[in-house]
């Protein structure tokens, strides 16, 4: 990042007037790339597809799907489901090379497709295989790449405007891809509300060639091994979420957390402080640079709520705060704010909510 | 073999501070440190050379107060350190940085010997992109391993190697060519304590110091700010929500009825969701 010195600085080029080279001006619609693994579309890919019929209803331009996979009827389907999320037409590049997602093929099949068809805005999740693609193609494309964003909108000029938190979330800033296409941007999951399908007739597909042979992709898979299901943590899904932060006092305390969460058939989750000093595990960490999560409740407890954590929970239909400094950030936030210390507030709060939603749970216990 | 490790020196963003008036970042007084997701990076390159020989290079673009975190690599025992330090290199986006690390680690080839892996973090904590690795590797046709959990086999004679990759719904075991760059997740190992003899070679060691010109950087306008396509319109604190958190005050009421009483009266239908949600469990 620059600093401020003799140095122009990013504030002294924003007035740069945006003058698009003449190549660029053929490039038009927003796409949306759908991520599919294994026979499964990622919903963050839906989730875009939400937001990117926003950007092209504004714009007047298409919405399009584009859909990577193998030589079979799931990639076919997918593409066909992508209309029923808003797609007004999809590219299908399909072959069995793209069984699986290797960065070698993938950046291949979704460049040649950029470079054929020509969007002005490309959005992929920003998922493990979002962010090793993204980085790939842009790179490949030599185009501007904003990560991990938390708002998208078009700018009265057209432009993308995609904004995202900096300085490690203290801040949110807004960047702009000013004269190159396409803007390519990437969105983590959940951050973006999921839209409801709609029932409507299958549009147009095209179909674009890959171009490659097994022997051209250097990279092999050797084996995949699926999650167990008790490892996986389905926390950004989850419909009720407690987290813990450092008001917690020690990592022992992490349990009352976790008590209270099976309390509620929750799911747990902690601030980044826990999971730097090892409190807890990397997958249980909300924020930007962990989980988003748009639960209907949401209890945060000795969580002072920093910018980097509020991007994270933003969604959630209602906030619960405990904290015991009544001035938290959490609280300018959250819906419902109690100031008391969490380590004392959470086993009560477990004992009364297994009281009040359960009567016969301790005849349960019992047993 | 030789490995090349690039880390990034960052403020520790735990202690980072905002202007409460001009909401800029008040950057005097932070102190910095190698970028966590790194020193993943640099163990897996240590491990590797202490396994099979040879020699790890450290490289990063920064500021010249960015040698201290070089000098941090080599106590933990990396062989050697580039800065690349020039004011064209300020202001740079993920395509600007790439652009001037793959220079340089063209140069570092050239002059060190050619390497058979780069490694990096799979992040910062600041920047939190994840894009530069990816943009390394493509500009240097490297083959390209992200979200690293695990480094197995390495045959330098028949020049693969095999990893294990984090994918969304479980782990990738990947077989690939050298020259590769590789991306290492968190808590894939632990950095050691560097030794005493560490400590001291680190002390009188020097670091290589580049500008844009002394890396070979041939196109100076590809570099920092007038070389990268995105620009930072505006910087901003978010908006305050309208109204501040209801707070429930208990008095004598036991907190954690009154909390609960509080939750259902904003929102009575949530009692019947939580029901039956306990009920699932």
């Amino acid at each position: 990042m620059s600093e401020v010195g003799k140095t122009p600085t990013p504030a002294g080029r924003a007035g740069t007037k945006k003058e698009l080279p003449e190549h660029f001006k053929a490039y038009k619609h927003v796409w949306v790339f759908i991520e599919q693994e294994r026979g499964q579309v990622h919903p963050v890919s839906w989730e875009l597809m939400g937001a990117g019929r926003k950007l092209a209803d504004k714009l007047k331009v298409d919405l399009a799907a584009v859909v990577i996979g193998p030589n079979a009827e799931v990639t076919t389907q997918t593409a066909a489901e992508s209309f029923r999320y808003g797609a007004d037409l999809a590219y299908v590049v399909a072959d069995d090379i793209l069984s699986d997602y290797r960065n070698e093929s993938y950046t291949k099949a979704l460049t040649d497709v950029v470079n054929t068809y020509k969007p002005e805005i490309l959005l992929l999740g920003a998922t493990t295989l979002g962010r090793d693609l993204a980085g790939s193609v842009a790179t490949t494309l030599l185009t501007g790449l904003t990560a991990d964003c938390t708002e998208l909108d078009v700018d009265t000029d057209g432009s993308l405007a995609a904004t995202r938190p900096t300085f490690g979330g203290s801040l949110l800033c807004t960047i702009y891809t000013l004269n190159y296409r396409p803007q390519m941007a990437t969105v983590r999951p959940r951050v973006m509300s999921m839209p409801e399908p709609v029932e409507r007739p299958v549009g147009r597909i095209v179909f674009h060639p890959l171009g490659l042979v097994e022997d051209d992709i250097v990279t092999k898979v050797l084996s995949f091994m699926p999650d167990r299901d008790s490892a996986k943590s389905n926390l950004a899904y989850a419909d009720v979420v407690v987290a813990g932060g450092l008001g917690l006092g020690s990592p022992e305390n992490f349990q009352l957390v976790r008590q209270l969460a099976a309390v509620l058939g929750a799911d747990y989750g902690c601030s980044r402080p826990l999971v730097q000093k090892g409190w807890a595990p990397a997958d249980r960490q909300i924020g930007q640079t962990g989980k988003t999560i748009r639960p209907k409740l949401y209890i945060a407890a000795g969580i002072s709520g920093a910018i980097q954590h509020r991007v994270g929970v933003e969604g959630a239909d209602m906030i619960v705060a405990i904290n015991t400094d009544k001035n938290a950030p959490i609280f300018d936030f959250a819906h419902v704010g109690i100031v008391t210390d969490a380590i004392r507030l959470l086993p009560a709060l477990t004992e009364a909510f297994r009281a009040r939603l359960s009567p016969h749970s301790r005849d349960r216990m019992a047993s | 073999m030789h490995i090349i490790v690039c880390i990034k020196q960052v403020p520790d963003s735990a202690q980072i501070r905002v202007h409460p008036v001009t909401n800029t970042i008040m950057r005097q007084g932070v102190p910095t440190i190698i970028n966590p997701y790194d020193l993943f990076a640099l163990e897996a390159a240590l491990a590797l050379r202490d396994k099979l020989g040879g020699e790890v290079t450290v490289l990063t673009m920064g500021p010249p107060s960015a040698e201290d975190s070089l000098r941090k690599a080599l106590t933990f025992g990396a062989d050697r350190a580039v800065l690349l330090t020039d004011r064209f290199f300020a202001g740079a986006d993920t395509l600007a940085t790439t652009y001037a690390l793959a220079t340089a680690i063209r140069k570092i080839n050239d002059v060190y010997g050619a390497a058979d892996i780069v490694f990096t973090g799979k992040q910062t904590i600041d920047g939190d992109t994840a894009q530069v690795g990816p943009g390394i590797a493509k500009r240097l046709g490297l083959l390209q391993l992200t979200y690293v959990s695990k480094v197995g086999s390495l045959d330098l004679t028949a020049r693969t190697i095999d990893v294990e990759r984090r994918s969304e719904g479980g782990v990738q075991v990947l077989r690939t060519r050298l020259p590769c760059l590789v991306t290492m997740l968190e808590a894939s190992n632990e950095i050691r304590r560097g030794t005493m003899a560490d400590a001291l070679r680190a002390a009188r060691a020097e670091v290589v110091k580049w500008s844009a010109q002394d890396a070979g950087v041939e196109d100076i306008s590809k570099c920092g700010l007038r070389g990268s396509p995105t620009i930072v319109k505006r910087v901003f604190a978010p908006p305050a929500r309208a109204e501040r958190a209801s707070m429930v005050e208990f008095g004598q009421e036991p907190p954690a009825d009154a909390l609960i009483k509080a939750i259902f009266a904003r929102q009575p239908k949530l009692e019947a969701d939580l029901a039956e949600l306990a009920r699932g469990y």
